[in-house]
């Protein structure tokens, strides 16, 4: 068994109620920071951790969390980004939905390390039954008073604001979310300036996910470099990778960063395996953006090392025979499975939330979609293989946000990866388009 | 030419503004507007132009305003829809699941496309990218109520059970 | 004793050093070195506030960060918005991936544009036009249906064609900024998103007219113009009058005798300079009510400066440099002697090259 941070005891009948909750431990590490620790103590210890955003980027919360601005008089926010929306991932929507208030303890520790007396929860609006969840934890929190004026005799008060978005996977992009959470369109801003400085209301923020959030209780109580001991090397940690697709047990498993892809797919802690009878094709390792691999690169790296799941091993071999850690999304493909028709229906999805604002996205989605729509449905033509690569490569890196890329970036992969399987489509449209087609040709599966 | 709209929100609802609008800073009351409009459509069924016009008028802003962010985000129906609103997840990981048999299957049983609404005006199916809930596909989900490991027999109990309720 | 003059910058763009103020943006140095080095802009207008890096032309690479830190930026940007720092190493043309990257967003701008201008009102001084004459190709990868919009009616004054919106979101900036209320905006999102003000609204407020000529391409057109005439066969003059609403500084647009058309003034970057009020576009069309003050001196990179006085003696255009680097001798099988071509050698063109950095072979 490995070690488990956030979702110990997530199995608890009754957790998510705040008396259980308190009984297996809860809110220990209010009472730690709020009474012994200042908040650069809390900040310190978050770098020592070593934690890195887990909604995507990687990027170390500690470090986040020490560009905040801190001009005087001006308010400080925190926002908490639930906006969970990346195909493939859905850890965010279990974790609140089971134990809300261990984001609640997280969203009180990290709002007083960051001096924030208002702190947002932007939860994506299709989960308004989480946000009921979410505020009934809240209310508990506030009558036990662990919200409110005053918290605990120690002179901080803090207000939580459950904010619901209204549809828009768009709005998982931090300042997408801040410009929704402002009551607007969420049209990504330009960077610079980076929330860290003008962020929400054009105040300091920091933005951080529902499970980077999280973690913070567990890094108070047990210090910084407990939790740097646990994972492997700048992948310090647990992460919560929501697994789904063709195997045995889809569920979202809490694991040490650091563990072999082969054991997280084969063993039965884990996904149990390729569903009965079938052999595995093709990974997506973090949400539908990260590049696609085949089974032999999703399990070995191009060394022949075993592959872990690391925010360095998955991204080993760069684009050419890597992908990346990204939210966790580790959705699996066997041999039954199109990828013609998956890499379609990702473009078609990043071509329906692009929010339009820039050129290269607004555009470049839309004719991707439409290219591979005509493939998958036997109309393709030679050059649109090419045309794909070229379009996906005018698109990454042009936009405002990171959108651009996530659209580009399956489908370049894919190409690179199955290319005879979209030179099939087009070479032979009757047979690909019959029902339950897939390719057949050469290709390694496991 | 602006009508007096009939449109507002009911007393419980008009409270549950207020507190809601109350929560954000002096002179930011404009982030109000997404959950007001789920209020909205929470007591109307859809979100009606007179609709949003109240909650311009509510928060002080203009009413375009209002509509460029209820067209942007695609949980406002800005049309009429049916008693229930079938949000089917089309993306990916659903699909691996059998998605697309499933939702062929209930196209099927109500006798409709997606975007259209039944004679009856009980049921309207739209499609929708991803909810969440990738390991428990294929999903829909009809108003906060998900509905996971969908199968046939599943979706015609649950087409059942909601044409019975009155 | 303390300096009071703010430090100037030093920024060299393709070669040529230039100081500007701290808080310039590199697309207003490169403008300072002038339109040789200025980045096409399609969204960004000086006069707007918050406007700019949505069309994404005016992406530069920088090479150097700053003298402090002369790490390159790993990504190009968007130089309408991004500040100098001193000692910054800009390339504009000189970078093939600027290049490269630049013919991708004309390529994107023009996908589902209807390409409608010979009966478009904006040809001859449509930004997007001049863009895809610099940066395009003749000919198009796209092989899908393009986009259409329902049309819509938003007064009488301003037409709308939201078939060759770029959404650039100018209108909505001037209509947020320069008018009391704001009945228009970006409706739908994503390639579904349109110029509309959702219920059927007239536009009507005393400077509305300004967002025809803060559009960069013919999306919104002065109906009281619509197919009246070409704007390169037409005389600007600059003129004024005693108007109580705005400034009164306007170019009028004559054929022959008549004032077809009233704008406000634009400088050489096609930028507004003062807003003007309705009364003055739209119903003020007879000579004997304005004071002319002469011919406009025209200088912009486009048709519309053809056969006009302009401001300056030559105007230099990136499509030109392009041609001269791209020269080749046409391959003709057919004996050349017997055709009275002349054929132009490259020399002519080399004046203007740039310091170029040769692309990799």
């Amino acid at each position: 068994m490995t070690k488990k941070i956030l979702t110990e005891h997530i199995n608890v009948p009754g957790i998510e109620t705040f008396d259980v909750y308190r009984q297996q431990g809860g809110y220990t590490a209010v009472e730690k920071a709020l009474k012994t620790m200042t908040p650069d103590e809390i900040v310190e210890e978050v770098k020592k951790a070593g934690v890195r955003g887990r909604g995507g980027a990687g990027f170390p919360m500690g470090m986040k969390w020490s560009f905040l601005a801190k001009p005087e008089g001006v308010p400080r926010y925190l926002v908490c980004n639930a906006d969970e929306s990346e195909p493939g991932t859905f850890k965010d929507h279990y974790l609140m939905k089971h134990i809300p208030h261990l984001l609640i303890e997280g969203m009180i520790v990290s709002s007083f390390a960051l001096g924030a007396n208002k702190s947002f929860i932007y939860v994506r609006g299709e989960l308004m039954y989480v946000i009921r969840i979410l505020e009934k934890a809240i209310a508990e929190a506030k009558a036990k008073g662990f919200l409110g004026k005053n918290i605990l005799g120690s002179g901080y008060d803090l207000e939580l604001v459950v904010q619901p978005g209204g549809g828009a996977y768009i709005c998982g992009e931090e300042t997408a979310l801040l410009e929704s959470l402002e009551g607007k369109r969420g049209n990504p801003r330009n960077k610079p300036p980076f929330p860290a400085v003008k962020g929400l209301y054009q105040c300091p923020t920091v933005v951080n996910n529902v499970e980077s959030i999280a973690t913070t209780s567990w890094i108070i109580n047990n210090g910084g470099d407990a939790y740097a001991a646990i994972g492997i090397g700048r992948s310090t940690g647990t992460k919560l990778i929501s697994a789904s697709g063709h195997m045995r047990k889809p569920g979202v498993y809490e694991i040490e960063l650091g563990l072999p892809v082969e054991d997280f797919i084969y063993a039965d802690e884990w996904c149990g395996g390729i569903r009965p009878g079938h052999k595995f094709k093709a990974l997506v390792a973090g949400g539908s953006s990260v590049p696609i691999l085949p089974a032999n690169l999703a399990l070995t790296l191009a060394n022949g090392e075993k592959r872990l799941m690391s925010y360095e091993s998955l991204s080993d071999g760069g684009f050419a025979t890597g992908t990346m850690l990204g939210s966790g999304g580790f959705i699996l493909f066997d041999e039954t499975s199109c990828i013609v028709k998956n890499t379609w229906n990702f473009s078609r999805f990043y071509h329906h939330e692009s929010c339009g604002q820039c050129s290269p996205c607004r555009e470049g989605t839309g004719w991707m979609e439409k290219v591979l729509h005509r493939i998958e449905h036997g109309h393709g033509h030679q050059h649109d293989i090419d045309l794909l690569v070229d379009v996906s490569k005018k698109i990454e890196g042009n936009t405002i946000c990171p959108l651009g890329d996530a659209a580009a970036w399956p489908v370049a992969s894919a190409i690179r990866h199955f290319r005879d399987e979209f030179q099939w489509h087009i070479d032979h449209p009757t047979e690909a388009t019959q029902p339950g087609a897939v390719y057949r040709g050469e290709m390694a599966l496991v | 030419m602006t009508t007096e709209s009939t449109i507002q929100f009911t007393p419980e609802r008009l409270a549950e503004a207020k507190e809601i609008i109350a929560r954000y800073p002096e002179g930011r009351q404009k982030s109000a507007l997404l959950p007001l409009l789920h209020l909205m459509q929470e007591q109307e069924g859809w979100t009606s132009t007179e609709g949003m016009d109240y909650i311009a008028r509510m928060l002080d802003i203009q009413p375009i305003e209002v509509y460029e962010v209820a067209t942007f985000y695609t949980m406002y129906h800005v049309q009429p829809v049916g008693k229930h609103v079938i949000e089917y997840c089309r993306t990916g990981p659903c699909c691996l699941m059998g998605g697309d048999d499933v939702l062929a299957h209930l196209k099927q049983r109500l006798g409709i496309e997606t975007g259209q609404t039944t004679v009856d005006g009980q049921f309207t199916l739209k499609e929708v990218e991803c909810l969440a809930a990738c390991g428990m596909g294929p999903v829909f989900q009809v108003r906060e109520q998900y509905y996971m490991h969908l199968t046939n027999d599943r979706v015609d109990e649950i087409i059942d059970e909601l044409s019975k309720q009155a | 004793m303390e300096d009071t003059k703010p430090q100037l910058l030093t920024v060299t763009i393709d070669g040529i050093a230039v100081e500007v103020e701290p808080g310039t943006t590199i697309l207003q140095a490169a403008r300072k070195i002038g339109p040789d080095v200025a980045p096409p802009a399609m969204c960004y207008y000086q006069p707007l506030k918050g406007s700019g890096g949505k069309c994404r032309a005016c992406l530069v690479r920088v090479a150097a960060g700053s003298t402090k830190d002369p790490r390159p930026m790993p990504k190009l940007v968007a130089s309408c918005l991004t500040a100098v720092q001193d000692g910054m190493v800009v390339e504009n043309t000189t970078n093939p991936q600027v290049v490269d990257a630049r013919n991708g967003i004309v390529e994107f701008l023009l996908l589902n544009h209807p390409l409608d201008c010979p009966v478009c009102d904006q040809a001859g001084e449509c930004d997007l036009q001049n863009f895809a004459f610099d940066h395009g190709k003749a000919t198009t990868r796209y092989e899908e249906d393009r986009r259409t919009f329902e049309k819509k009616d938003i007064g009488p004054y301003i037409q709308l064609h939201m078939t060759r919106c770029i959404l650039c979101y100018r209108c909505v900036y001037t209509a947020d900024q320069i008018t009391e209320k704001r009945v228009h905006g970006v409706l739908g999102r994503g390639d579904a998103s349109e110029i509309g003000t959702y219920i059927e609204k007239a536009i009507d407020n005393d400077f509305s007219g300004n967002v025809i000529d803060v559009c960069p391409v013919g999306a919104l057109t002065d109906k009281t113009y619509r197919f009246k005439n070409r704007v390169w066969f037409t005389k600007p003059v600059d003129a004024h009058r005693d108007c109580p609403t705005c400034s009164g500084k306007v170019t009028l647009w004559y054929r022959g005798d008549e004032v077809i058309r009233v704008t406000a003034r634009k400088n050489e970057w096609n930028e507004v300079t003062e807003f003007i009020c309705n009364t003055c576009r739209f119903e003020t069309k007879k000579t004997s009510d304005w004071v002319i003050e002469g011919p406009t001196k025209v200088s912009r990179s486009s048709v519309i400066s053809a056969n006009k006085y302009r401001a300056d003696l030559e105007k230099p255009s990136f499509g030109k440099r392009l041609a001269a680097a791209e020269y080749k001798p046409i391959h003709d099988e057919r004996d050349t002697s017997q055709l009275s071509i002349q054929q132009l050698p490259p020399e002519r063109f080399a004046k203007t090259l740039p310091s170029a950095v040769e692309p990799e072979p």
